[in-house]
């Protein structure tokens, strides 16, 4: 064995020593850095992914906590009753309408606000400031307001100003209970709509507007050349961040109209909430939660898409 | 045209504008300054066909609300929101940390995590947190609600304050490390102190969304645990006629919520659009 061959093993021996020990200073960063991650993260898996678990497993037993005793592995048989439970599909096309609807709704009414505020005029922050209140109240609160304060067919105040029209009182929760319970959840969340829409608006270059303006473009022309490709983002957000929240909506449905008439106005998160809690059909409701995860996860997974681009965040 | 009629044009058009605007304005008011004024009517005067409209204002409601045994309530409601929201930072400034400024692998799937459990419909969990909340004799317990509007709030709390971290300027942080600060000091004296307004922008929609609360609170409470929703719910249907007290209570219910975001606009922007927003 020649000199230089020792010397070439020695070397690669150093090396691969070298390596070793970057390795475990890299695996000690890497912990470093995971360190302050792994409370939240954990306290997160555990509080959240848990329960999910655990509904998986009730969804394939027969279980009633009325009869304790009773409490059968009974396999896919919630989920065939699901299939063939009308009220089921009916609450689904509810929760759909009440979500989609009261989102489209209150980002058209909210463009329209923010574009109104986004130009000076006296007392701005005072229009600003009453604008952005129903999103304050408590939903609890409003729900109360809105079916008995306004909505209440002998004393409520809508059926008064329909009065001065000359048009017959009308039993909103009762004759319209989808509508009504749209009423109280656009007017919350109407500004919501309008802060994110505002915020964008004031966001915008004003140099390119008054360059646009020079050219002769119309106020119209440039609304729409400019100003809504720019407010794209923000009315994503909106929206994404709108059918979070309203998919879930529960209060208003509860205090309004309980569901009704029948399940007239009852949206998922309220059917599986009678059936859990009143029915006590723990079986059955954990199937419905499952499937309602589902179908959340395959709209979320495309809606996730789009607020990643929004956040900018990296890959 | 000429120059005085256009300009008259426009100066009428930004007058229609504005006019506009304050009409509607009001109008998405008014809900709100009719709940305050009911509040202040005697029973028969709220409930009146046709409205009344002008009436002595009387805090007779007020203090039947007061007086009618809403202090535990209120402690309840001050205890969940108050403690849940320190746990979310105490937990979500480091992990924000972690995601922005030394960042672990793989940051957009662990963003993607925590965004995903927010949209995990809150129905689809209830049924198990019962069973075993009931099995371990936390029910009616206050500290259950706690851990629930942590983990609730958690996830929008790491990415706002994620977002807040990644403006603060390299420089800083490397003149930090430089001078050998630990991550506990790191944090505390150069990080928190810079990034102090959007720590006050997540407490706040922390605050907003714990105080509301309704859901777990009336599935998991009874008379122990029970928070201010819950009262007006209870005040709803055992004395549903008293309309004037029932505004009473829920124009008490929402002052600190509306106060709060009438003070902070601002961050109320950035917090509802989870910092994407500035």
């Amino acid at each position: 064995m020649s000199t230089s061959t020792i010397d070439r093993l020695e070397g690669e021996r150093r090396q691969a020593r070298k390596d070793a020990s970057d390795r475990a200073v890299s695996k000690a960063e890497g912990w470093r850095r995971r360190g302050p991650l792994l409370p939240a993260l954990i306290f997160t898996v555990i509080v959240t992914q848990l329960p999910f678990l655990v509904t998986i497993w009730y969804s394939l037993r027969s279980q009633n906590l009325l009869r304790p005793g009773e409490d059968l592995f009974v396999g896919l048989s919630n989920y065939i009753d699901i299939a063939q439970d009308s009220t089921f599909r009916q609450t689904a096309l509810n929760s759909v309408v009440i979500t989609l609807g009261c989102v489209l709704v209150a980002m058209v009414l909210g463009i329209v606000l923010a574009l109104l505020l986004d130009r000076p005029f006296l007392g701005r922050g005072v229009a600003r400031t009453m604008l952005i209140t129903p999103f304050l109240v408590m939903p609890v609160a409003t729900s109360v307001l809105w079916s008995i304060a306004l909505l209440n067919p002998t004393y409520g105040l809508f059926n008064w100003v329909l009065g001065v029209f000359g048009i017959e009182a009308v039993d909103w929760t009762s004759t319209y209970p989808v509508t009504a319970i749209l009423m109280a959840l656009v007017w919350q969340w109407t500004p919501f709509m309008m802060l994110l829409v505002l915020a964008g608006l004031q966001a915008q270059a004003k140099d390119v507007l008054e360059a646009a303006a020079v050219d002769g473009a119309g106020p119209w022309r440039v609304f729409r050349s400019i100003t809504l490709p720019h407010l794209r983002r923000y009315i994503e957000l909106g929206v994404l961040l709108g059918v979070i929240y309203v998919v879930n909506t529960f209060d208003q449905i509860y205090l309004m109209t309980a569901g009704g008439p029948g399940t007239a106005s009852a949206n998922l998160p309220f059917y599986i909430y009678q059936r859990a809690f009143l029915g006590f059909d723990i079986g059955q409701a954990a199937a419905m939660g499952v499937v309602v995860v589902i179908a959340t996860i395959i709209v979320a997974s495309a809606a996730l898409r789009l607020i990643f681009r929004s956040f900018e965040v990296k890959e | 045209m000429s120059d005085t009629t256009r300009a008259y044009r426009r100066r009428t058009t930004g007058g229609v504008l504005t006019t506009l605007t304050w009409l509607l304005a009001i109008g998405f008011f008014f809900p709100v300054l009719w709940m305050a004024m009911t509040a202040f009517k005697q029973e028969n005067q709220a409930a009146s066909d046709p409205p009344t409209w002008f009436f002595t204002p009387t805090l007779d409601q007020f203090r039947a609300v007061i007086e009618g045994g809403s202090a535990t309530y209120v402690g309840n409601s001050v205890i969940a929101t108050g403690v849940s929201t320190v746990l979310v930072l105490l937990l979500g400034i480091p992990a924000a940390y972690a995601l922005s400024i030394r960042p672990v692998e793989k940051v957009s799937d662990v963003l993607f995590f925590f965004i995903s459990t927010k949209m995990l419909p809150v129905v689809a969990v209830i049924v198990p947190i019962y069973v075993v909340a009931g099995q371990l004799k936390v029910l009616d317990n206050i500290w259950t609600l706690v851990v629930l509007y942590t983990a609730m709030n958690l996830p929008i709390a790491v990415w706002m304050m994620r977002s807040f971290f990644l403006e603060v300027p390299g420089e800083v942080l490397e003149a930090a490390s430089v001078d050998g600060a630990g991550l506990m000091r790191t944090l505390r004296s150069v990080l928190i102190p810079m990034v102090a307004p959007g720590i006050a922008a997540t407490a706040l929609i922390c605050v907003i969304f714990a105080w509301n609360e309704f859901f777990f609170a009336l599935n998991l409470t009874a008379s122990r645990a029970a928070t201010v929703p819950v009262l007006i719910v209870s005040t709803m249907t055992s004395e549903g006629l008293f309309l004037a007290r029932l505004c009473a209570a829920a124009l008490l219910a929402s002052l600190p919520v509306i106060i709060a975001g009438w003070v902070a606009q601002k961050q109320l922007v950035r917090g509802l659009s989870m910092g994407a927003i500035k």
